[in-house]
Protein backbone atom coordinates (compact mmCIF):
# COMPACT_ATOMS: atom_id res chain seq x y z
CA UNK A 1 0.00 0.00 0.00
CA UNK A 2 1.17 3.56 -1.00
CA UNK A 3 1.60 5.90 1.85
CA UNK A 4 1.39 9.33 1.42
CA UNK A 5 4.16 12.01 2.87
CA UNK A 6 1.96 14.40 3.84
CA UNK A 7 1.85 14.59 7.88
CA UNK A 8 -1.50 13.57 9.59
CA UNK A 9 -2.42 14.59 13.07
CA UNK A 10 -4.13 11.93 15.03
CA UNK A 11 -5.34 12.71 18.80
CA UNK A 12 -3.66 10.07 21.75
CA UNK A 13 -5.23 11.10 24.45
CA UNK A 14 -6.39 14.41 26.46
CA UNK A 15 -6.07 17.09 23.15
CA UNK A 16 -4.97 21.22 24.32
CA UNK A 17 -7.52 23.28 24.70
CA UNK A 18 -9.05 24.99 21.68
CA UNK A 19 -10.35 28.21 21.32
CA UNK A 20 -13.34 29.25 21.13
CA UNK A 21 -15.46 29.55 17.61
CA UNK A 22 -11.92 27.47 16.43
CA UNK A 23 -13.22 25.24 13.57
CA UNK A 24 -14.08 21.65 14.39
CA UNK A 25 -11.38 18.80 13.50
CA UNK A 26 -12.35 15.42 13.56
CA UNK A 27 -9.22 13.36 15.50
CA UNK A 28 -9.71 10.02 16.51
CA UNK A 29 -7.76 7.85 18.95
CA UNK A 30 -5.32 5.19 17.68
CA UNK A 31 -7.39 2.26 17.22
CA UNK A 32 -7.37 -0.40 15.10
CA UNK A 33 -10.11 0.68 12.98
CA UNK A 34 -9.20 4.25 13.17
CA UNK A 35 -12.12 4.98 15.39
CA UNK A 36 -13.19 5.63 18.49
CA UNK A 37 -14.07 2.53 20.26
CA UNK A 38 -16.72 3.97 22.57
CA UNK A 39 -18.45 5.58 19.68
CA UNK A 40 -18.42 2.03 17.88
CA UNK A 41 -19.78 0.64 21.11
CA UNK A 42 -22.68 3.16 21.08
CA UNK A 43 -23.47 2.31 17.59
CA UNK A 44 -23.39 -1.37 18.16
CA UNK A 45 -25.30 -1.04 21.26
CA UNK A 46 -28.09 0.75 18.97
CA UNK A 47 -27.93 -1.76 16.29
CA UNK A 48 -28.89 -4.48 18.89
CA UNK A 49 -31.74 -2.17 20.12
CA UNK A 50 -33.18 -2.01 16.46
CA UNK A 51 -33.88 -5.52 17.12
CA UNK A 52 -35.03 -5.39 20.62
CA UNK A 53 -37.75 -2.49 19.30
CA UNK A 54 -38.09 -4.64 16.26
CA UNK A 55 -39.45 -7.20 18.10
CA UNK A 56 -41.72 -5.04 20.18
CA UNK A 57 -42.93 -3.50 17.27
CA UNK A 58 -43.98 -6.68 15.78
CA UNK A 59 -45.26 -7.62 18.63
CA UNK A 60 -47.87 -5.32 19.03
CA UNK A 61 -48.81 -5.33 15.12
CA UNK A 62 -49.61 -8.68 15.40
CA UNK A 63 -51.36 -8.57 18.14
CA UNK A 64 -53.09 -5.18 18.69
CA UNK A 65 -56.58 -6.01 16.81
CA UNK A 66 -56.23 -9.68 17.84
CA UNK A 67 -58.30 -8.64 21.72
CA UNK A 68 -61.60 -10.33 22.41
CA UNK A 69 -62.69 -7.45 24.61
CA UNK A 70 -62.58 -3.30 23.99
CA UNK A 71 -61.03 -0.60 24.31
CA UNK A 72 -59.56 -1.31 21.03
CA UNK A 73 -56.88 1.30 19.61
CA UNK A 74 -59.21 3.85 17.79
CA UNK A 75 -61.63 3.91 20.33
CA UNK A 76 -58.41 4.87 22.44
CA UNK A 77 -55.70 7.32 21.05
CA UNK A 78 -55.73 10.79 21.34
CA UNK A 79 -53.50 11.63 17.63
CA UNK A 80 -53.52 15.60 18.02
CA UNK A 81 -52.69 14.89 21.46
CA UNK A 82 -49.67 12.47 20.87
CA UNK A 83 -48.53 14.59 17.76
CA UNK A 84 -47.83 17.47 20.31
CA UNK A 85 -45.55 15.01 21.86
CA UNK A 86 -43.86 13.59 18.64
CA UNK A 87 -43.21 17.35 18.18
CA UNK A 88 -41.64 17.64 21.50
CA UNK A 89 -39.18 14.56 21.26
CA UNK A 90 -38.10 15.83 17.65
CA UNK A 91 -37.55 19.32 18.70
CA UNK A 92 -35.52 17.48 21.82
CA UNK A 93 -33.22 15.74 19.04
CA UNK A 94 -32.35 19.77 17.34
CA UNK A 95 -31.74 21.22 20.96
CA UNK A 96 -29.23 18.04 21.24
CA UNK A 97 -27.50 18.28 17.93
CA UNK A 98 -27.55 22.72 18.71
CA UNK A 99 -25.82 21.45 22.34
CA UNK A 100 -22.84 19.17 20.38
CA UNK A 101 -22.37 21.89 17.77
CA UNK A 102 -21.79 24.49 20.72
CA UNK A 103 -19.15 21.93 22.54
CA UNK A 104 -17.56 21.83 19.64
CA UNK A 105 -17.12 24.92 18.80
CA UNK A 106 -15.84 25.34 22.75
CA UNK A 107 -18.90 27.46 23.83
CA UNK A 108 -19.49 25.29 26.66
CA UNK A 109 -22.34 27.80 28.28
CA UNK A 110 -24.06 28.01 25.36
CA UNK A 111 -23.76 23.76 24.96
CA UNK A 112 -25.14 23.59 28.66
CA UNK A 113 -28.29 25.31 27.62
CA UNK A 114 -29.21 23.50 24.88
CA UNK A 115 -28.12 20.06 26.75
CA UNK A 116 -30.81 21.57 29.57
CA UNK A 117 -33.46 21.88 27.00
CA UNK A 118 -33.02 18.67 25.69
CA UNK A 119 -33.20 17.36 29.24
CA UNK A 120 -36.15 19.33 29.92
CA UNK A 121 -38.24 18.77 26.40
CA UNK A 122 -37.96 15.21 27.86
CA UNK A 123 -39.49 15.06 30.97
CA UNK A 124 -42.63 17.44 28.72
CA UNK A 125 -42.41 13.77 26.90
CA UNK A 126 -42.55 11.75 29.83
CA UNK A 127 -44.97 13.81 31.35
CA UNK A 128 -47.39 13.61 28.59
CA UNK A 129 -46.89 10.11 28.41
CA UNK A 130 -47.19 9.78 31.99
CA UNK A 131 -50.75 11.90 31.57
CA UNK A 132 -51.60 9.88 28.37
CA UNK A 133 -50.85 6.06 30.41
CA UNK A 134 -53.43 7.59 33.16
CA UNK A 135 -56.09 9.00 31.14
CA UNK A 136 -56.19 4.88 29.14
CA UNK A 137 -56.04 3.58 32.25
CA UNK A 138 -59.47 5.43 33.68
CA UNK A 139 -60.70 4.79 30.04
CA UNK A 140 -60.37 0.58 30.93
CA UNK A 141 -57.09 -0.43 29.23
CA UNK A 142 -54.56 -1.88 31.42
CA UNK A 143 -51.56 -3.94 31.26
CA UNK A 144 -53.76 -6.71 31.68
CA UNK A 145 -56.64 -5.71 29.64
CA UNK A 146 -56.28 -7.01 26.64
CA UNK A 147 -53.50 -7.99 24.01
CA UNK A 148 -53.88 -4.18 22.69
CA UNK A 149 -53.33 -3.08 25.90
CA UNK A 150 -50.45 -5.59 26.81
CA UNK A 151 -48.54 -4.48 24.18
CA UNK A 152 -49.24 -1.76 23.81
CA UNK A 153 -48.19 -0.46 27.26
CA UNK A 154 -45.07 -3.18 26.62
CA UNK A 155 -43.75 -1.01 24.13
CA UNK A 156 -44.18 2.85 24.88
CA UNK A 157 -43.01 1.66 28.02
CA UNK A 158 -39.68 0.24 27.27
CA UNK A 159 -39.78 3.61 25.04
CA UNK A 160 -40.21 5.60 27.84
CA UNK A 161 -38.11 4.03 30.17
CA UNK A 162 -35.20 4.72 27.28
CA UNK A 163 -36.18 8.42 27.24
CA UNK A 164 -35.72 8.56 30.95
CA UNK A 165 -32.16 6.61 30.90
CA UNK A 166 -31.40 9.66 28.26
CA UNK A 167 -33.04 12.19 30.45
CA UNK A 168 -31.03 11.20 33.37
CA UNK A 169 -27.78 10.87 31.29
CA UNK A 170 -28.23 14.24 30.07
CA UNK A 171 -28.50 15.50 33.42
CA UNK A 172 -25.04 13.94 34.75
CA UNK A 173 -23.57 15.92 31.48
CA UNK A 174 -25.06 18.99 32.70
CA UNK A 175 -23.61 18.48 36.55
CA UNK A 176 -20.41 17.48 34.80
CA UNK A 177 -20.39 20.67 32.88
CA UNK A 178 -20.75 22.76 35.58
CA UNK A 179 -18.17 20.98 37.49
CA UNK A 180 -15.79 22.10 34.66
CA UNK A 181 -15.05 18.33 33.92
CA UNK A 182 -16.46 18.99 30.41
CA UNK A 183 -14.71 20.88 27.92
CA UNK A 184 -14.36 20.96 24.25
CA UNK A 185 -12.02 18.07 23.89
CA UNK A 186 -14.72 15.93 25.13
CA UNK A 187 -16.82 16.36 22.66
CA UNK A 188 -16.89 13.03 21.71
CA UNK A 189 -19.03 11.89 25.16
CA UNK A 190 -22.00 14.72 24.43
CA UNK A 191 -22.06 13.46 20.87
CA UNK A 192 -22.42 9.78 22.26
CA UNK A 193 -25.00 10.34 24.58
CA UNK A 194 -26.46 12.24 21.42
CA UNK A 195 -26.63 9.12 19.14
CA UNK A 196 -28.64 7.63 21.90
CA UNK A 197 -31.04 10.49 22.45
CA UNK A 198 -31.36 10.39 18.31
CA UNK A 199 -32.52 6.89 18.64
CA UNK A 200 -35.13 7.55 20.80
CA UNK A 201 -36.39 9.83 18.49
CA UNK A 202 -36.45 7.27 15.60
CA UNK A 203 -37.87 5.25 17.61
CA UNK A 204 -41.10 7.20 18.47
CA UNK A 205 -40.95 7.85 14.60
CA UNK A 206 -41.94 4.62 14.02
CA UNK A 207 -43.85 4.34 16.68
CA UNK A 208 -46.54 7.73 16.01
CA UNK A 209 -46.76 6.22 12.66
CA UNK A 210 -47.47 2.19 12.87
CA UNK A 211 -48.89 2.48 16.61
CA UNK A 212 -50.85 5.75 16.36
CA UNK A 213 -51.45 6.99 13.00
CA UNK A 214 -51.92 3.50 11.33
CA UNK A 215 -54.50 2.23 14.41
CA UNK A 216 -56.29 -0.34 12.48
CA UNK B 1 -1.18 15.48 22.91
CA UNK B 2 -1.29 15.85 19.54
CA UNK B 3 1.32 13.56 17.93
CA UNK B 4 2.22 13.84 13.96
CA UNK B 5 1.71 10.36 11.71
CA UNK B 6 3.68 10.08 9.08
CA UNK B 7 1.03 8.41 6.95
CA UNK B 8 1.56 5.04 8.48
CA UNK B 9 -1.26 5.47 11.00
CA UNK B 10 -4.91 5.81 9.93
CA UNK B 11 -4.96 8.13 6.78
CA UNK B 12 -7.31 6.25 4.52
CA UNK B 13 -10.05 6.09 7.22
CA UNK B 14 -10.00 9.14 8.13
CA UNK B 15 -9.86 10.17 4.21
CA UNK B 16 -13.75 8.86 4.35
CA UNK B 17 -15.20 10.94 7.25
CA UNK B 18 -16.21 14.33 6.67
CA UNK B 19 -16.40 17.31 9.36
CA UNK B 20 -19.96 17.67 10.44
CA UNK B 21 -22.63 19.93 9.52
CA UNK B 22 -23.22 23.18 11.72
CA UNK B 23 -25.91 24.70 13.26
CA UNK B 24 -27.97 26.48 10.43
CA UNK B 25 -27.82 22.97 8.41
CA UNK B 26 -29.23 21.13 12.22
CA UNK B 27 -32.12 24.31 12.21
CA UNK B 28 -33.07 23.59 8.52
CA UNK B 29 -33.21 20.06 9.20
CA UNK B 30 -35.37 20.60 12.03
CA UNK B 31 -37.95 22.52 10.33
CA UNK B 32 -38.14 19.98 7.39
CA UNK B 33 -39.04 17.65 10.56
CA UNK B 34 -41.59 19.65 11.86
CA UNK B 35 -43.12 20.34 8.34
CA UNK B 36 -43.23 16.37 7.63
CA UNK B 37 -45.02 15.90 10.99
CA UNK B 38 -47.84 18.74 10.52
CA UNK B 39 -48.29 16.62 6.46
CA UNK B 40 -48.29 13.58 8.69
CA UNK B 41 -51.35 14.64 11.09
CA UNK B 42 -52.72 16.38 7.90
CA UNK B 43 -53.11 13.21 5.78
CA UNK B 44 -54.20 11.45 8.92
CA UNK B 45 -57.20 13.58 8.92
CA UNK B 46 -58.42 13.80 5.48
CA UNK B 47 -61.08 11.14 4.38
CA UNK B 48 -59.75 11.84 0.53
CA UNK B 49 -56.24 10.13 1.01
CA UNK B 50 -57.69 7.40 3.08
CA UNK B 51 -56.75 4.94 0.01
CA UNK B 52 -53.25 5.13 -0.07
CA UNK B 53 -52.78 6.30 3.21
CA UNK B 54 -50.86 3.87 5.15
CA UNK B 55 -48.20 4.25 2.31
CA UNK B 56 -47.98 7.96 2.25
CA UNK B 57 -47.65 7.90 6.21
CA UNK B 58 -44.54 4.84 5.80
CA UNK B 59 -42.88 7.15 3.17
CA UNK B 60 -42.80 10.52 5.33
CA UNK B 61 -41.69 8.18 8.10
CA UNK B 62 -38.71 7.03 6.34
CA UNK B 63 -37.81 10.02 4.73
CA UNK B 64 -37.99 11.61 8.85
CA UNK B 65 -35.70 8.31 10.15
CA UNK B 66 -33.22 8.94 6.97
CA UNK B 67 -32.63 12.78 8.28
CA UNK B 68 -32.60 12.15 12.07
CA UNK B 69 -29.91 9.63 11.26
CA UNK B 70 -28.19 11.42 8.38
CA UNK B 71 -27.66 14.70 9.65
CA UNK B 72 -28.34 14.48 13.60
CA UNK B 73 -26.87 10.94 13.59
CA UNK B 74 -24.24 11.88 10.88
CA UNK B 75 -23.82 9.03 9.18
CA UNK B 76 -24.29 10.99 6.35
CA UNK B 77 -20.71 12.09 7.72
CA UNK B 78 -19.30 9.38 9.43
CA UNK B 79 -16.80 6.52 8.69
CA UNK B 80 -19.14 3.62 6.44
CA UNK B 81 -18.54 1.09 9.56
CA UNK B 82 -20.47 2.82 11.61
CA UNK B 83 -23.14 2.81 8.87
CA UNK B 84 -22.65 -0.89 8.35
CA UNK B 85 -23.41 -1.54 12.37
CA UNK B 86 -26.12 0.12 12.55
CA UNK B 87 -27.54 -0.94 9.18
CA UNK B 88 -27.19 -4.60 9.90
CA UNK B 89 -29.40 -3.94 13.20
CA UNK B 90 -32.01 -2.29 11.46
CA UNK B 91 -32.19 -4.73 8.91
CA UNK B 92 -32.55 -7.53 11.42
CA UNK B 93 -34.81 -5.34 13.46
CA UNK B 94 -36.89 -5.15 9.92
CA UNK B 95 -37.12 -8.70 8.92
CA UNK B 96 -38.44 -9.44 12.43
CA UNK B 97 -40.94 -7.06 11.64
CA UNK B 98 -41.83 -8.35 8.47
CA UNK B 99 -41.39 -12.02 9.01
CA UNK B 100 -43.50 -11.73 12.08
CA UNK B 101 -46.49 -9.97 10.31
CA UNK B 102 -46.62 -12.35 7.08
CA UNK B 103 -46.27 -15.33 9.89
CA UNK B 104 -49.11 -14.31 11.62
CA UNK B 105 -51.22 -12.99 8.61
CA UNK B 106 -51.02 -9.35 8.65
CA UNK B 107 -49.98 -9.29 5.03
CA UNK B 108 -52.27 -11.45 2.19
CA UNK B 109 -50.08 -13.76 1.03
CA UNK B 110 -49.57 -14.63 -3.19
CA UNK B 111 -52.24 -18.12 -3.25
CA UNK B 112 -49.48 -20.46 -4.20
CA UNK B 113 -48.17 -19.95 -0.67
CA UNK B 114 -51.31 -19.46 1.17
Amino acid sequence: MAHTAVPVIVDTGAAPPATAGAPLVLEHPHTSTGLDNRKLLMWAFLASDCMFFGTLIATYMVYKNRSIDGPLPRETFDVPYTSVSAFVLLLSSLTMVLALASIQRGEERRMRVWLSATALLGCVFLGGQFYEFTTFYHDGLTLSRNLFGSTFFTLTGFHGTHVAIGVFWLGSLVTHSFRGKLHQEHSLLVEIAGLYWHFVDIVWILIFTLVYLIPD
Amino acid sequence: MATIDHGHGHAEEHAVEHAHPGAKTYTIVGVILAIITVAEVFFYTQESVRAFLVPLLLVLSASKFVMVVGFYMHLKFDHPLFLGVFGFGLMVGGSIITALMFLFGQYPLPHHLA
